[in-house]
């Protein structure tokens, strides 16, 4: 609806080597960053499931939280904190070579 | 078994969405004395909202106006509104009082209903916000066949939209006549008519406000309750927790995982359907278009996240601290008995809660909060679904682009009208009835219907307009029919011994048949169509990772 299929304007860009630079550099953040999140968290579900008594062990000796507690709020600060660092290389560097390859393609 | 399976139900409820449970436990309670701290609380959030209102009423003149408040939204500012989306009355109520009844099990939810933020930023945000102008269905039919795809991209949106509608009127009557002692129908009508101001006249702007105000609100009150309920515990978080294990039937015990969660398949199934429900829901993807540019878009997920994994610790805090406060104290339960039901039902700990420590004026405030907050959703609910009526249905499918912009804005109007009679009309009708099903429904069909199609668009070259929609099909009947085999409607509504189907959530089974039916279809098919479509991809994935193109869709 938007484009026409195959137009010249997606052609340059698709032989601009900083688009494939682009390509590959982002996918592979957000790739990494996914799986840190999933399998951090799929992992705690498989022990939450299977080896509760893990999450049920005390801080310390004088301790009666257990901790379950935080390793739960760290799964969810940690999560917080990869969006910053996505938001952070997102907004920065690629950002700035997408800003780029589209003056380069629209000149 | 049985026992477990009961409390999984109403924890997946609550999860889902409070008044679905609200209406299920809470629909036979009488009706409370009239409150009115709380009413004439609730009266200056409708005066300052109507404001807001008028004000934006002003500033809509275009469909962009109308669906994305033009673009003009900070990122800053939708974190707070993508936040306030998220956090639902369900979420502080729900998730406070699941902390409340079963300790650490109630926290292993709240994690499960946040890590999904950072997948949808890290896998959709990006592609969604380039490939998208208005709504989801621009995005699922780039490349397909526009009348095809975009139909059923709308009707899937308007399903989803009209359930969630349903769960959220009978669960505003419900939570109003108990909190602020009215009549169900004077609750949802009001409800009803106030959605139906604030969408029609002041569009995506107001909406987006009465979002943001209400956010700041329940973060507030949030945070006043939680330090209210440190100080008395000398702000130490091990004293809470000695004290909750002092004060809790099961001791010790909940200090870790306990039987909730203890199927595997039931907490897959659930989280699949939270994650990626959730990520497919049509008024929460709409955000991702309220904001100028990719820049803030990001931003903007990053602050939301920020706001609720804040927001959700502090509600675990409430739950473990009212384990203690409300949960030794005779006042909140019936006939004085500590320790058998609940004043007003299971999901009412946090209110008890806010009453104990800060008195009628606070549980007033609190109760003001609530209601705000209902509003606020069934409001974007109301946009998203009067979006795929006007842009979907009608400028492109039925009118094929040739619609003026007056005209669709005009279609706009009245299909929010319609939805909101239609929205008090329902919610009356389903006054009586337990709407628990409807939030499975709503999260399953999301996850199963619109989320494979949303993705594999965007992902896979390979998708063709035939194997979508024999794959959206396939997913629809599978949740759809799963859900009825499920204890929510095979037990609940039609009174069987036992489900057939035992989980509480269809997503594992139905959103994974969805995707096998699409790329299976999808591979044989070899129409001349299918090529075409696949073709479009290399363009349209250039556009998905630049936005080159979109640029039309940016400026607005």
């Amino acid at each position: 609806m938007h484009s026409p299929a195959n137009t010249p304007v997606y052609e340059r860009v698709r032989r601009n080597p900083k688009f494939q630079e682009l390509v590959r550099q982002r996918s592979r953040l957000a790739l990494i960053l996914s799986a840190i999140v999933l399998v951090g968290y799929y992992s705690f579900m498989m022990v939450v499931a299977f080896a509760p008594d893990m999450l049920h062990k005390p801080m310390s000796d004088d301790s009666v939280l257990s901790v379950g507690f935080p390793i739960g709020a760290g799964i969810i600060i940690l999560s917080w904190l990869l969006t910053g660092v996505y938001s952070h290389f997102a907004n920065g560097r690629f950002q700035d070579l997408t800003d780029e390859i589209t003056r380069e393609t629209l000149q | 078994m049985t026992a477990r399976r009961i409390l999984l139900t109403a924890a997946a409820a609550t999860l889902f969405a409070l008044p679905a449970l609200a209406a299920g436990d809470v629909g036979q309670l009488e009706k409370q004395p009239v409150n009115l701290s709380a009413i004439g609380m609730f009266l200056a959030f409708v005066v300052m909202t109507l404001g807001i209102t008028y004000w934006a009423a002003s500033r809509t003149r275009s469909t962009s106006d109308f669906y994305t408040a033009g673009g003009g939204i900070t990122g800053f500012q939708n974190g707070l509104a993508i936040a306030g989306d998220y956090m639902s009355a369900a979420t502080l109520l729900g998730l406070s009082s699941l902390v409340f009844a079963k300790g650490y099990d109630g926290f292993v939810y709240t994690i499960s209903f946040f890590v999904g933020w950072p997948i949808i930023l890290f896998l959709l945000a990006e592609r969604l916000r380039n490939l998208g102008h208005f709504t989801f269905a621009d995005i699922a039919s780039y490349r397909l066949d526009q009348g095809k795809i975009r139909t059923f991209a709308a009707i899937g949106s308007l399903t989803v939209v009209c359930f969630y509608l349903i769960v959220q009127m009978v669960g505003a009557g419900q939570l109003i006549k108990l909190l602020f002692g009215l009549d169900y129908n004077v609750a949802v009508i009001v409800v009803g008519v106030l959605m139906v101001v604030y969408v029609t006249f002041g569009g995506m702007i107001a909406t987006t406000w009465v979002q943001i105000i209400k956010a700041v609100l329940l973060l507030g009150a949030g945070v006043i309750l939680a330090f209210l309920a440190l100080s008395r515990f000398g702000f130490s978080l091990e004293a809470i927790a000695k004290s909750a294990i002092a004060s809790h039937k099961d001791g010790v015990k909940i200090m870790g995982p306990g039987t909730l969660l203890a199927d595997p398949v039931s907490a897959v199934s659930l989280s699949l359907g939270l994650l990626f429900g959730t990520a497919a829901l049509p008024h929460i993807m709409m955000r991702f278009f309220t904001v100028p540019n990719a820049r803030e878009a990001r931003k903007s997920v990053f602050y939301a996240s920020g706001f609720i994994g804040f927001f959700f610790l502090i509600v675990c805090v409430l739950g473990m601290a009212a384990i203690t406060i409300v949960g030794t104290d005779p006042q909140f339960f019936e006939g004085g008995k500590v320790g058998g039901k609940l004043i007003g039902g299971g999901n009412m700990p946090v209110m008890h809660l806010a009453k104990a420590l800060g008195g009628d004026l606070f549980l007033g405030f609190l109760s003001a909060v609530a209601f705000a907050t209902i509003l606020a959703v069934v409001s974007g609910l109301a946009l998203a679904g009067a979006s795929a009526i006007a842009h979907d249905l009608y400028a492109r499918v039925i009118r094929k682009g040739e619609a003026t912009e007056r005209e669709e804005m005009r279609v706009s109007k009245i299909a929010s009208l319609v939805l909101g009679v239609l929205a008090v009309v329902l919610g009356i009708a389903f006054e009586k009835q337990n709407v628990a099903f409807l939030v499975g429904l709503t999260f399953g069909v999301a996850a199963s219907v619109n989320f494979p199609v949303l993705i594999l668009s965007m992902y896979w070259k390979g998708l063709t307009t035939r194997g979508a929609l024999a794959g959206g099909i396939a997913g629809l009947i599978s949740a759809v029919t799963l859900v009825i085999l499920s204890n929510a409607v095979w037990v609940v509504v039609l009174n069987n011994p036992k489900p057939i189907f035992p989980y509480e959530q269809p997503a594992l089974f139905s959103m994974t048949l969805a995707f096998i039916v699409t790329i299976i279809v999808s591979k044989l098919d070899s129409s001349a169509s299918a090529r075409a479509e696949r073709d479009a991809f290399e363009d349209q994935f250039v556009r998905s990772q630049t936005g080159i193109g979109a640029a039309a869709a940016a400026k607005h």
